[in-house]
């Protein structure tokens, strides 16, 4: 028999384990880079949030007599050719900068999560139908193959979100799938049909909660990509077009200017890689308290 | 080997087809009247008699049933009729011939110094994580994929080209066989900024394969036989982490002829990017539906490439 | 028998998110040349680390901060881990075989070419020579048809095969000594016992001695000479195989064997169990690491810290307080 030595035993039972959410907290904030990249989303966010208040000026109509303005005391940023405030535009900007983003990952992400869930549980030809046809659309790069489909449909937000939705959503139906091939796979759920419940149940509530920390993961990255993406669509005119203020298009009215007013193009430009890098930043710090065993793959 | 090719090649061919449907019939579901629409704005205004509407539409064999259309147009595009386009008036494939190589010249280079220098970029990153090496390469990695691409162009032109003249002409395009040194001035910029999403992509996949691999337990085998570094990473680590670069290495290329779109319109290089923007504004279907057709071939061909590519440098696939 | 390796105080520790791990806390031992040791112990406690500290394979967050690894007469630690020194020790003089044979060869790389780097490297043979040589060594360890095997790849072997494969690729380059970390635990145990019996016939033939690290006290009890008993990064019992198996001194060893079954054992005699678990290597006590789960101790074990290794017997060493004669050759009846 054994007797108890009690110094000895504290010495030899693990260390006490650091509950989930602090050690998350603890390995997210880590990094000074995706606090930076917090604060740059924040103040997007309150941008958008707050633009009627923020913007000094209205930014769909100008002062003609204030066309071409340099950054001053009166225009922070300087005005465009039709006297609009740069910086007014900037900030109402950043509301569709997160319209777009938003909406798209919405629809994508949605959509995406149903045909890979859907393909990978039922396999079979629906299987292969839908991820073939993944596979296809994935090997398109994502910005031409949002602006064939803008030029169909034309231009205007609701055309490009309709046409970046349909460049994102194969990255979440593969990611989708392939989770829900390995979740199928698990005992649990084998065990979940044995007692008789139906697809969609087991789909719903069971393949579907594993794999939702590699989609907010896959989620926060693919945020950046689309805002370029429709900085992009913007700046070629396909996108928003100008009075509206969408950052690329911003770029791209500056960009006959840039002898004279550089800021007209600069400004926007940055706008638009802070926020994308912040989305990069903060994208990758979850990924990092999330599970760092995904860094290979995402 | 063989069957893995074969069975890649079906595929692709799969989806091409698959491709042209989709092309084909996304035309058809504009509003509208085709003919307007493959007339351009002759028709709408109204200047044609219906007469002439009506032969026009049989001309281009818009009164045939819809299947049969999209066959006839299947056995033109075989036969290497790509239509004439509504803007220029031009044959298709004559366009598309003159724009090609340009923007293969600058796509080719792009993607060459990108994988060549992300790889590089890549591999000292992972083999010296931590160190100075790391850090520059991790943050020019992380500028390259947040860094819209137009907005690089426009800031070189600026510094470069304005400010500091060093870089003069930068815009357009001359031939390098009738102008090398010119044609050199003119591709640097386009270059780099074609470059630098591929180029960040690729050193980010590489280093974190790279450090996978380093922690394999073959890398602690070659390391206990007395091997020096330099031998373990070149005959050792290499082959093993370039297999998901390479995979990754398609979707690189098709990053190229993303960026090259925008490339194009910000030094105004008469390159098929161009060509399919100025189309999408002029409405000339004519162009966009075999333009996107031959860029969907390339791409098709080039992942078909790539996957070959990847059997060949992982024996597991190869040998079955 | 001279003496080929001395290994004094090694102490190799782990810096890790909870503390400072002291996988390795002071080890000693030595190998003759020709002869086969064992390193017995349970998982995590130490002894693999050990044996990549002797080569020099420890990587952050691990560090070995003290200690000498006398081979023919110099510290290897005093090389610079991977400097020239230390690499022609490597794979030439000392050789080490691992535990994962499914992993520890390069998957894009043939056979030969893995085999052949070592002789080109080490020997200075030619292409030619080093292939020809590669399929001799192959042959010696019972791979059939080896000129036509040698152009294969790793996936085309089988784990028996491919452990063969590494005690060739071990034994190529003449080393005096091989280690072999766990070298069956991964395969089945016909195979096991295969490879063991060619391991020790490849072994004399190439007059190097052998270490065998392992869990497994039967492994040893058949092949090696002398035995070394590890326990929490220290050696705890150290013996010829006779007197560690005949007449086991720490309660460490004891409970060991009395897990063991044995052919020769009495009708009704029970398994038993050491109760406890292995320690947490964070913070160790001064005490013995063994004290909890321990059947023999005194009062002396809690107050005083854990004692040297001390002789009981010709060569034949423990590192314990209490006196576990009596009770010993009890045990072993």
């Amino acid at each position: 028999m054994v007797e108890k030595a009690t110094t000895i035993q504290e010495f030899v039972e693990a260390p006490p384990r650091v509950s989930e959410w602090r050690r998350f907290g603890r390995v997210f904030f880590q990094r000074k880079l995706v606090v930076f990249g917090l604060v740059v989303l924040s103040i997007l966010i309150i941008s958008a949030i707050f633009a009627p208040w923020l913007a000094p000026y209205d930014p769909y109509r100008g002062d003609l007599s204030d066309s071409l303005v340099q950054p001053s005391g009166k225009y922070l940023l300087g005005t465009d050719i039709q006297g609009r405030d740069t910086l007014s535009r900037l900030i109402y900007g950043s509301r569709t900068a997160l319209l777009v983003g938003f909406v798209t990952t919405i629809t994508a992400t949605i959509l995406g999560i149903v045909l890979g869930l859907v393909a990978g549980y039922f396999g079979g030809i629906t299987n292969m139908v839908i991820m073939r046809a993944m596979d296809a659309l994935m090997g398109f790069p994502m910005l031409l193959l949002a602006l064939l489909i803008a030029a169909v449909l034309g231009s205007g937000i609701q055309n490009v979100i309709i046409a970046l939705s349909v460049a994102t959503l194969p990255g979440y139906a593969r990611v989708m799938h392939g989770l829900t091939l390995s979740v199928r796979e698990n005992d649990y759920v084998l065990a979940e049909r044995a007692m008789g419940s139906s697809n969609m149940r087991t789909m719903v509530g069971h393949i579907l909660p594993n794999t939702l920390p590699p989609m907010i993961v896959l989620v926060t990255l693919q945020l950046g990509s689309i805002i370029l993406a429709e900085a992009g669509l913007s700046f070629l005119g396909i996108g928003i077009r100008p009075p509206g203020a969408a950052w690329g298009s911003m770029v791209n009215d500056g960009y006959r200017f840039l002898v004279t007013n550089p800021v007209l193009s600069f400004a926007p430009g940055l706008a638009i890689m802070l926020v994308v890098f912040a989305f990069n930043m903060v994208g990758d710090g979850l990924r990092d308290a999330l599970d760092p065993r995904l860094r290979g793959i995402l | 080997m063989t069957t893995y090719i074969i069975r890649r090649l079906i595929l692709g061919i799969f989806i091409l087809i698959i491709v042209t449907l989709i092309v084909f019939f996304a035309m058809r579901l504009l509003p509208g009247d085709p003919l307007v629409i493959f007339m351009g704005q002759q028709a709408s205004s109204g200047s044609m008699s219906a007469e002439q509407m009506e032969s026009l539409r049989h001309e281009y064999g818009l009164d045939k049933p819809v299947m049969m259309q999209y066959f006839n147009w299947l056995g033109g595009l075989l036969r290497g009729n790509l239509g004439t386009s509504i803007y220029y008036h031009e044959d298709v494939g004559k366009l598309l011939a003159n724009r090609f190589p340009i923007t293969l010249h600058l796509g080719v280079l792009a993607f060459i110094i990108a994988n060549v220098l992300g790889i590089l970029l890549g591999l000292l990153a992972g083999i010296r994580r931590g160190t100075w090496i790391d850090t520059v390469s991790t943050t020019l990695a992380n500028i390259g994929i947040t860094i819209p691409v137009f907005w690089l162009g426009i800031l070189m032109i600026y510094t470069l080209g304005l400010k500091l003249r060093w870089i003069i002409p930068f815009l357009g395009y001359t031939s390098p066989f009738d102008d090398f040194g010119m044609n050199t001035k003119q591709i640097i910029m386009p270059v780099i900024c074609l470059a630098i999403t591929g180029l960040a992509f690729t050193a980010r996949q590489m280093r974190s394969a790279m450090l996978e691999v380093i922690r394999q337990d073959y890398i602690r085998t070659a390391w206990s036989k007395g091997l020096k570094e330099r031998v373990i990473i070149i005959r050792h680590a290499l082959k093993n982490s370039l297999i998901p670069v390479i995979t990754l290495m398609g979707i690189g290329l098709g990053m190229v002829f993303g960026g090259a779109v925008l490339v194009e319109t910000v030094f105004a290089i008469p390159g098929i990017g161009r060509l399919l923007v100025t189309s999408i504004f002029a409405q000339d279907y004519v162009v966009i539906q075999s333009g996107t057709l031959v860029i969907a071939f390339i791409i098709i061909l080039s992942n078909l490439l790539v996957d070959i590519s990847y059997g060949w440098l992982d024996p597991r696939i190869r040998y079955g | 028998m001279t003496e080929l390796l001395r290994v004094n105080d090694l102490v190799t520790q782990f810096k890790t998110e909870s503390g400072l791990v002291k996988a390795v806390d002071g080890l000693s031992y030595y190998i003759d040349e020709q002869e086969i040791i064992g390193l017995v112990g349970e998982s995590g406690c130490g002894k693999s680390v050990s044996q990549l500290s002797v080569m020099q394979l420890i990587n952050a967050p691990g560090e070995i901060v003290g200690g000498e690894v006398i081979f023919e007469g110099t510290n290897l630690l005093k090389y610079e881990a991977n400097g020239p020194q230390m690499r022609s020790v490597r794979g030439a003089k000392i050789a080490m075989i691992f535990q994962e044979p499914m992993t520890s060869l390069n998957p894009v790389l043939t056979i030969g070419q893995q085999l052949t780097e070592m002789l080109v490297l080490h020997m200075k043979m030619n292409d030619e020579a080093a292939r020809k040589r590669a399929i001799e060594l192959m042959n010696l360890v019972g791979i059939s048809g080896a000129d036509r095997r040698i152009d294969d790849y790793p996936h085309h072997f089988s784990g028996g095969m491919r452990q063969r494969v590494m005690i060739a690729m071990g034994l190529s380059c003449n080393p005096k000594i091989l280690i072999a970390d766990e070298p069956t635990t991964a395969l089945d145990v016909t195979t096991q016992a295969q490879l063991l019996e060619m391991m020790k016939d490849m072994v004399q033939r190439f007059r190097a001695s052998l270490v065998i690290v392992t869990h497994n006290l039967g492994v040893v009890a058949r092949y090696a000479q002398r035995i070394y008993i590890m326990y929490a990064g220290r050696i705890v019992e150290s013996g010829t195989t006779k007197d560690i198996f005949g007449k086991p001194r720490h309660p460490y060893t004891i409970g060991l064997l009395k897990c063991i079954p044995r052919l020769d054992e009495e009708e009704g005699r029970k398994l038993v169990p050491i109760i406890g678990l292995p320690p947490n290597l964070i913070n160790m006590p001064p005490t013995c690491a063994f004290l909890p789960r321990c059947s023999y101790k005194i009062e002396k074990c809690f107050k005083e810290p854990w004692p040297d290794l001390e002789p009981v017997h010709d060569n034949h060493f423990i590192r314990c307080y209490a006196d576990t004669k009596e009770k010993a050759s009890e045990s072993t009846k």
